[in-house]
């Protein structure tokens, strides 16, 4: 479970993310949709320590992401993130990619990193792409590849953010087909997303952030089939 | 025009090839220990210049500053003499060992800067949220990167280092190419044919390691 | 505290290394910027016709400028070439600038788009025109903090000419520690001239860059 309370992030003097309160259950899948710059991607950093927060806390199942002595590194291997812009590590084969964290991180032999990756890319649909270097793939194919490698490390939770937006408009269907099976798999999932049939579709709740707060939050029927506040109302017809 | 009674002898030049031939053979491998070493060095400049400690970036950017900013004879001289200074001897193949290093190390620090700016920063973000170290993420995802786009730069800097060696017998180091031909036209004063035959084997050395550079970089960088 | 054997005579004497210092590196980089901006021009009009003078200049850049000192000064006796070791210094420290300064120009003529000549001529301009008037003012900016670097690199490359007896900065503060022995202070004193000249010219570099780019 992901329980974030009151937290607020500024840089310099630029105060981002203005209380925050939100819980994400077990098997959940919640998805935040808002304007640009409302603070969205800065949030899902804070989750997993990728950025440091002023004032509230986060916990991931019940341990402190910003306390002093937290092991961030050992935090991140459950919380899998995948980014706007996909990053491949470009020396590496498409298996090589998949493989590294594993064992580096998780310390597993050759043959069992290998095992895991394999199976991963063959989950996204990269089965027959193991040994070609990502400079050769699409970016659809790229971005599974970074599902994979964030699936690799075993986490309980995925956060996804903007994970189609950097995509040419054909090949955003088989990103969200992969996300949409890790939600129908029951992995837990926070996404950010501009792709609001999809969020409406997959997500169990969503919430609307607007200027570093959540606006409005419950499920999809009401948040986005039935919005209360004129500022959603309003954004929603921006995107839509 | 000249009054022209030179006669030119190549024969004994040819008779002491194999002396100057194992002179080259140190020529290389001292560019090559000083490139290796240099490398580790600049790296660890490198990350030092990013960090948020005032005396390890100040070390840093003074290092590569003086370096930049020196002759590379001048930083010869100044370990040989001046380390004998602190009662510390230290050899001339030492001396020159250690200032190309200092040299190579400085000049590559500058070009890792810029290559790292073309390893976008999302990398090393990637790599931490995947529960990578922040070395693990340097060691393994950034340089690996950063070593194909110095790739270049890194040759032409292991051409400048087989060039310097011969400073060495500037403070008297007689074993290497430069070295070894000095002793030999010391002995016969047939300086233009000796060094002569030098220049052609700088020259050789220097394209042979260009050539097998582009074909390892062909290799290595197949991505 | 602090003693030390360096009389102001020393001092003197290492002002007059430095002098030569600085005469060495204008006479080659005279020699460089002429050689080096004509050879660069004739590479970047002709670059197929012109690849027998590439490899000449590359052999320059792939041989070591000790080397070359000794070569310059045992051809001359050879011949009999009554010519000083001064003379051979920056006579070969000016051919290793022109080397050098071949690619700058020859980078800096390329840099300068086809089509902007093209219009250029399109005008009316004659061939020469457009070189003195176009092409040469903006292949100059754009080879311009190349040229500097070229200038600081034959500066600290001058210091190799002790080899061949001449006496220069590095050597005269040599001579010197050879005397008072105390090498630290006397190389700092020599590193910190040319450490203060080069830092300064980089300086002026890196803000000539800048500016270019800014426009
Ligand atoms: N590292 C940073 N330093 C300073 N300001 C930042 C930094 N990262 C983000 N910001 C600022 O914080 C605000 C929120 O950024 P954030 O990326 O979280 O927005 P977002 O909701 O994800 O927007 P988008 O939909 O465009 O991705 C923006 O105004 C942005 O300029
Ligand atoms: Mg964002």
């Amino acid at each position: 479970m992901i329980e974030i309370q009151n937290v607020h992030k500024s840089f310099g003097d630029l105060e981002v993310v203005k209380g925050v309160t939100m819980n994400v259950n077990k098997g959940e899948v919640v998805s935040i949709i808002g304007g640009s710059g409302s603070g969205k991607s800065t949030l899902l950093m804070c989750i997993n320590g990728l950025e440091t927060i002023q004032r509230g806390s986060i916990r991931v199942d019940g341990i402190e992401v910003h306390a002093k002595g937290t092991n961030l590194d050992k935090l991140r291997r459950r919380i899998g993130i995948v980014f706007q812009q996909w990053n491949a590590f470009a020396h590496l084969t498409v298996l090589e990619n998949v493989m590294l964290a594993p064992r580096l991180v998780l310390k597993l032999s050759r043959s069992e990193a290998e095992a895991v990756a394999v199976k991963q890319l063959k989950h996204v649909g990269l089965g027959d792409k193991l040994k070609v270097y990502p400079g050769r793939l699409s970016g659809g194919q790229q971005q599974r590849m970074a599902i994979a490698r964030a699936l690799a490390m075993s986490p309980d939770y995925m956060l996804f953010d903007e994970a189609t937006s950097a995509l040419d408009p054909q090949l955003v269907g088989e990103v969200l087909d992969t996300m949409r099976l890790l939600a129908e798999e029951g992995m837990t999932m926070i996404l950010v997303t501009h792709e609001i049939k999809f969020a409406k579709e997959v997500s169990d709740r969503v919430a609307f952030f607007h200027k570093g707060v959540i606006h409005e939050i419950g499920s999809p029927d009401q948040v986005i089939g039935n919005p209360q506040k004129p500022e959603t109302v309003q954004f929603l017809k921006s995107v839509l | 025009m000249f009054d022209f009674k030179y006669r030119f002898q190549w024969r004994q030049v040819i008779n002491n090839l194999p002396a100057m031939l194992d002179g080259a053979w140190i020529t290389f491998y001292t560019a090559l220990l000083s490139m290796v070493i240099g490398i580790v060095i600049a790296l660890t400049l490198l990350s030092m210049r990013r960090s948020n400690n005032v005396a390890l970036r100040s070390v840093a950017i003074g290092w590569v500053s003086v370096a930049r900013n020196t002759p590379a004879l001048l930083q010869i001289y100044f370990l040989y003499f001046g380390l004998g200074a602190f009662g510390a001897t230290i050899s001339s193949w030492a001396a020159l060992l250690a200032g190309i290093t200092f040299n190579n190390a400085g000049y590559l620090t500058e070009n890792f800067r810029g290559g790292l700016r073309a390893v976008p920063e999302t990398q090393t973000r990637a790599a931490r949220s995947l529960g990578m170290t922040s070395f693990q993420a340097y060691t393994r995802v950034v340089i690996p990167q950063l070593l194909r786009i110095v790739f270049y730069p890194i040759t032409n800097q292991m051409i400048w280092a087989l060039l310097m060696t011969s400073l060495g017998v500037v403070v008297g180091l007689n074993n290497d190419l430069m070295g070894a031909t000095k002793a030999l036209t010391d002995l016969s004063y047939r300086t233009f044919e000796y060094f002569a035959v030098a220049a052609i084997i700088y020259y050789v050395l220097a394209k042979l390691t260009f050539g097998v550079a582009r074909l390892a970089g062909w290799k290595l960088f197949s991505y | 505290m602090f003693s030390t054997d360096l009389t102001s005579n020393d001092l003197i004497f290492l002002v007059q290394g430095a002098w030569v210092t600085i005469e060495l590196t204008a006479l080659a980089m005279l020699i460089g910027t002429v050689f080096g901006t004509l050879f660069g021009f004739v590479r970047a009009s002709f670059p197929t016709a012109s690849i027998p003078l590439a490899f000449v200049l590359d052999v320059f850049r792939s041989v070591p400028l000790l080397i070359q000192f000794v070569l310059l000064n045992s051809a001359k006796s050879i011949v009999g070439l009554k010519i000083s070791p001064f003379t051979v210094g920056y006579v070969v420290l000016g051919v290793y600038a022109a080397a050098l300064c071949t690619e700058i120009v020859r980078g800096g003529v390329l840099a300068v788009p086809k089509s902007l000549r093209l219009a250029a001529r399109s005008l009316g301009l004659t061939s020469l025109q457009d070189t003195l008037h176009i092409t040469l003012p903006i292949a100059a900016r754009v080879a311009f903090p190349g040229w500097l670097n070229l200038m600081l690199a034959v500066m600290k490359d001058s210091a190799l000419v002790t080899w061949i007896g001449i006496i220069e900065l590095l050597r005269t503060a040599q001579q010197i520690n050879t005397r008072i022995n105390e090498p630290l202070f006397v190389f700092f004193i020599a590193g910190l001239f040319y450490y203060v000249v080069s830092w300064a010219v980089s300086q002026l570099g890196n803000q000539a860059e800048r500016r270019l780019q800014n426009d």
